[in-house]
């Protein structure tokens, strides 16, 4: 085992010299957790918008279900989509466990509902506030789903980026789908995992340095969408 | 201002009948019949809770009534505009398409006319600037704008003066008496009894739920009819 100071200047070296397996993976990890939210945004945007304007039977169980399944462990998400793709799974033709494709589908199951319950409770107020408003000009309750959507647009990027938090960082949903093959379905985080079990440290700290750069952009992101609400409101 | 007049022979733009809304356990409005047809003015007055903005929303169909009949013709073109304006998080140029689209112009119509409308109303300048970044009282003359956009036949005004300073409140009414004399009615609601003079309609004055009295607002001033109408004026009506 390394030294704690000599892992470190291993894991600054791995990172300004742009190590080609280290930006392997922190590339992997980028497209599988932006595709991710781009399809959780697909498909929780207006599912939000839905739940907030819709009036349906089931509409309240609805909006507890979408809320409670923000904290879905990312373990179970990984199970219930390991299920689904194996080989005798109702999925299993599309041979697609084992694939980045799968860890896609992962986080997005894991994201969607977060997107989807933050949209909902933005779309929730602006519909309060443009209700007569947009109904005098002749606009009904489903047709005002589009224009709430782009009035609500700051806290919508607000959603995407706590979804792509979640998903860059999580670590059980894509090691049960992705099974962490080398070249194939490493990502950053089941990379720490392993390379801290094998001793391996200098990649762990690497990786994880990034990851913790990551969460920091993205917060400050967040951050900077609030903090200019008038601004990003007419942006 | 086009001279006094309601032609009684003219189908109404909107009516009602046997209108009755209750809520919280108690009638708020009850309206065995009115009609609103083109012509001048009509000023809703009456105290706070009478019922004006309730009879406003029923008229204009954002609620439904639980009692009776609000007849509006789909082909008669209805805008309002509320107390305070709901502008879209949109510049000053796309709240006008905005409202434009809503009423079925296609693109090109829109891209024709908008600069013209823009310019006409005096925000030619402020075209590109956000919405809701203007200051209240052009953030009201824009909803305003918006509402007349579409060249509506009747336009409802729930205290749309509210808030605002005389200047504001002038610009406000000048547009008012401009649509007036392209031929929109209007129906507006207003705690200002100058208000109501200056558009020089009718007065409708509603009093817990009722209409007290509806007479030529030259003569409401002068001699009201009604004794609701008496202590309005002397500031004696109260719920
Ligand atoms: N949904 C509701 N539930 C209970 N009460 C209601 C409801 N809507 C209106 N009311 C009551 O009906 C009455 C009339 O309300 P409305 O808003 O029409 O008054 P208004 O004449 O516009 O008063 P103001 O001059 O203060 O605006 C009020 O007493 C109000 O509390
Ligand atoms: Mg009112």
């Amino acid at each position: 085992m390394q030294g704690f100071a000599e892992s470190f200047a291993s894991a600054a070296m791995l990172i300004l010299t742009g190590d080609p397996a280290l930006w392997e993976i922190v590339a992997l990890s980028l497209r599988v957790s932006l595709t991710a939210v781009a399809i959780a945004a697909l498909i929780g945007f207006p599912l939000g918008a839905a739940l907030a304007v819709g009036r349906f039977p089931g509409r309240g169980a609805a909006i507890v279900c979408v809320n409670a399944l923000m904290g879905l462990p990312p373990v179970v998400v990984g199970l219930a989509v390991y299920l689904m793709l194996s080989a005798s799974g109702p999925l299993g033709v599309l041979q697609l466990l084992y694939t980045p494709a799968a860890m896609i589908a992962a986080q997005a199951v894991l994201v969607t509902p977060i997107v989807a319950a933050l949209t909902r409770s933005a779309v929730e107020g602006l519909a309060a506030e443009y209700d007569e408003q947009l109904r005098s000009l002749g606009i009904g309750r489903l047709g005002a789903i589009p224009t709430l959507l782009w009035e609500a647009r700051p806290a919508l990027a607000t959603a995407a980026l706590a979804g792509f938090g979640r998903a860059i960082a999580e670590v059980g949903a894509v090691l049960i789908v992705g099974g962490n093959i080398n070249h194939a379905t490493r990502v950053m985080t089941t990379t720490i995992a392993l390379e801290t079990s094998k001793g391996n440290l200098h990649l762990a700290l690497a990786l994880g340095a990034l990851l913790i750069l990551l969460a920091l952009a993205v917060n400050a992101a967040v951050a900077a969408l609030g903090a200019r609400p008038r601004e990003a409101l007419h942006a | 201002m086009r001279d006094l007049a309601w032609d009684a022979e003219a189908p109404p733009l909107v009516a009602c009948h046997d209108l009755r809304f209750s809520a919280g356990g108690a009638v708020r409005l009850e309206v065995p019949r009115l009609h609103l047809r083109a012509g001048a003015p009509t000023a809703v007055l009456g105290p706070n809770g009478a019922g004006k903005s309730l009879l406003l929303r029923l008229l204009h169909g954002l609620i439904a009534p639980q009692e009776g009949r609000v007849i509006a013709a789909p082909e008669v073109r209805q805008a309002m505009v509320f107390q305070r304006p709901v502008l879209l998080r949109r510049s000053v140029a796309a709240n006008l398409d905005y409202a434009l689209r809503a009423a079925g112009e296609g693109r090109r119509a829109r891209r024709a006319r908008l600069p013209d409308l823009l310019s006409q109303f005096g925000f030619a300048a402020s075209a590109r600037q956000p919405a809701r970044t203007l200051s209240g009282g052009e953030q009201q003359r824009l909803a305003l704008v918006r509402a007349l956009a579409t060249a509506p036949d009747v336009l409802f005004l729930d205290e749309p003066t509210a808030s605002l300073d005389p200047a504001a409140t002038h610009a406000i009414e000048t547009l008012l008496a401009q649509a007036d004399a392209q031929g929109t009615k209007i129906v507006i609601v207003t705690h200002d009894p100058g208000q109501a003079r200056r558009l020089g309609g009718e007065v409708l004055l509603l009093n817990r739920g009722r209409i007290a009295e509806r007479t030529p607002a030259t003569q409401f001033f002068a001699a009201p009819r009604s004794p609701e109408g008496r202590a309005y004026l002397s500031g004696a009506l109260l719920l």
